[in-house]
């Protein structure tokens, strides 16, 4: 069995599917962060000033294309492997020899390549209101990929124990959403009062909007290491918990 | 060597309900196999098992040697599975649905499409191609899940009752589909409720009833084993009543059709002597009920001991 060809198989159905489809899945961002960056970093942003030594258009720019990754890697896999299962086309899978992990990095990849996808289109959209030049292209990547990655597990975790389309939109509008626009996208986090800090401290998504910021355009809130840290270690869990819920067929046999 | 091997299979759902009460079977290779069963039965949850769609409570499935739990991709690559219900991507063409079950058994693309064409052909589809499957019909549907199923040259394929719900006319194109490839050398399982389907196709039977095999033989045996056959008589003139002849139980349907049961042992001949001397025309004649139909319901009955076998 090669295992090659039936993650081809999987990736390229993924990609194709998203692309099909692509005045609901590429066009959306680009218009609403086109909105994003005229009204808060233009009209908005020139009355702040900088922060944290830079323009606040440049400033927001990073989180911006971030949560764009974030929300369009989840929603691609999440979207699809529930219809995948509503539809009982998992079944087209589970018949066959595709091991678990094949499959889950299958829907992985179409997630993650639709993410940087989003946040390229993205990224060029903010190039009419920045001018940013990127202080550090590996770990602009690396995050984005990573984050990326992160949140297409989370998406499949979500998919796999949904038993309804209100299970996958639950989530989405009142977990990621929150988390993204606290985690430091149109602030920095120096800007809180005292507890407001620590408690953001907590949130995942301010380590990998700021690490991502770090990479653009040279600013950070954290320590970069434990970003990286921080994104791995949650990958490797959701990882091997989504295996688990594969091998044990949760959601998607009996 | 058999193709499929059941051992002790037991399915216990979360609900407590017991699909399978410890089964055993056996197929073998190059067979066209008939399972049977009422709704609920069991017929389902053994193909999910054997398919991988369903797990199971204890027991073991070895397909063509290979057990499904120690040697699963092995086992999972000689079987195809067309199911009950149309699962396939509606929004997919019929080519790239194909395409993509190959995908999934690591077929390359190069062969892979070869493959692709040769089922979608055999199955009468190559025209439809690059149509959207949502705007097939029942039938050309049910193809493309025979033709999925069989894209991968699979060596033991199941179908679950896949002429369900399409008109007589594709059901015997279908028949004569299935018939060819089982003569190439596919070892069929077979379910489905239309029980002339079963006699008319398989070759062995086996009937699941309340998560138990209740029946497992070779067609010619089952079907001699039934003793009594009911006809319809279809006569020329009205008739008043049902004629007494000894030996045979009559009973006046209508004015112009009588109902007849005839015992094996003592065939039709002389029913038709005594018919013609009490000046009784028969212009046709034909089974009440399906042979195997009419075994099927014996042995499924809540009352075995009544089963007339």
């Amino acid at each position: 069995m090669n295992y090659g060809i039936a993650y081809r198989t999987i990736a390229t159905k993924e990609i194709f599917r998203f692309i099909r489809i692509w005045p609901q899945t590429l066009l959306p961002p680009a218009i609403t962060t086109a909105l994003y960056f005229l009204i808060f970093g233009k009209l908005i942003g020139d009355r702040i000033g900088t922060v944290n030594g830079v323009s606040y258009m440049d400033y927001i720019v990073p989180g911006v294309i971030l949560i764009s990754v974030i929300s369009h890697s989840y929603a691609n896999v999440v979207s699809s492997f529930y219809s995948t299962k509503f539809q009982h086309n998992i079944e087209e899978l589970l018949v066959a020899p595709v091991p678990n992990w094949v499959i889950l990095s299958g829907y992985v990849t179409g997630g993650v390549i639709r993410g940087l996808m989003v946040g390229g289109v993205v990224a060029l959209i903010a190039q009419i209101f920045a001018d940013i030049i990127v202080t550090n292209l590996f770990i602009t990547l690396t995050i984005a990929v990573l984050t990326a990655t992160l949140f297409s597990l989370a998406g499949f975790i979500n998919a796999l124990l949904a038993e309804s389309f209100d299970d996958i939109s639950i989530i989405p509008n009142f977990v990621l959403t929150p988390l993204s626009y606290l985690g430091g996208v149109f602030y920095s986090v120096n800007m809180l009062p005292g507890i407001w800090q620590s408690i953001s401290m907590g949130n995942p998504m301010l380590y990998m909007i700021n690490a991502f910021r770090f990479g653009l355009i040279g600013v950070t809130d954290v320590d970069i290491q434990i970003a990286f840290a921080m994104t791995v270690g949650f990958i490797v869990v959701l990882a091997l918990f989504s295996l688990f819920l594969l091998h044990k067929g949760i959601g998607i046999k009996n | 060597m058999s193709a499929l091997s059941l051992r002790n299979l037991r399915k216990v759902y979360q609900n407590g309900f017991e699909a399978l009460k410890g089964i055993n079977l056996d197929v073998e290779e190059g067979d066209f196999f008939a399972l049977l069963g009422p709704n609920g039965a069991g017929k389902s949850t053994a193909i999910g098992i054997i398919s991988s769609l369903v797990n199971e409570t204890a027991g073991t499935v070895s397909v063509f040697g290979h057990d499904l739990r120690r040697e699963r991709e092995q086992a999972k690559s000689c079987i195809g599975l067309v199911p009950q219900e149309v699962n396939f991507n509606q929004f997919e063409t019929v080519k790239n649905i194909v395409l993509n079950q190959a995908g999934y058994y690591g077929t390359p693309r190069k062969l892979a499409l070869q493959r692709t064409e040769h089922c979608l052909k055999q199955m009468q589809l190559w025209d439809k191609r690059d149509t959207v499957s949502r705007r097939l019909s029942g039938g050309m549907k049910r193809r493309v899940m025979i033709a999925r199923a069989l894209v991968h040259q699979p060596k033991l394929l199941i179908l679950d009752e896949p002429t369900a719900g399409v008109d007589i006319e594709i059901r015997r194109s279908m028949w004569d589909m299935i018939r060819e490839v089982n003569s190439q050398g596919t070892t069929i399982i077979l379910t489905t409720h239309y029980l002339e389907e079963a006699e008319s196709l398989c070759r062995n039977i086996a009937i699941i009833n309340h998560g138990q095999i209740v029946e497992n033989s070779d067609m010619p045996s089952l079907l001699a084993r039934l003793h009594v056959e009911h006809f319809i008589l279809d006569l020329a003139q009205p008739i008043a009543g049902a004629p007494v002849i000894a030996g045979y139980q009559i009973e006046r349907v209508s004015d112009k059709v009588l109902a007849v049961a005839v015992a094996k042992d003592q065939g039709l001949n002389r029913l038709f002597i005594e018919l013609t001397q009490r000046n009784i025309e028969v212009i046709s004649l034909k089974n009440r009920t399906n042979r195997l139909e009419q075994l099927f319901m014996d042995l499924v009955d809540a009352n075995p001991a009544e089963a007339q076998l």
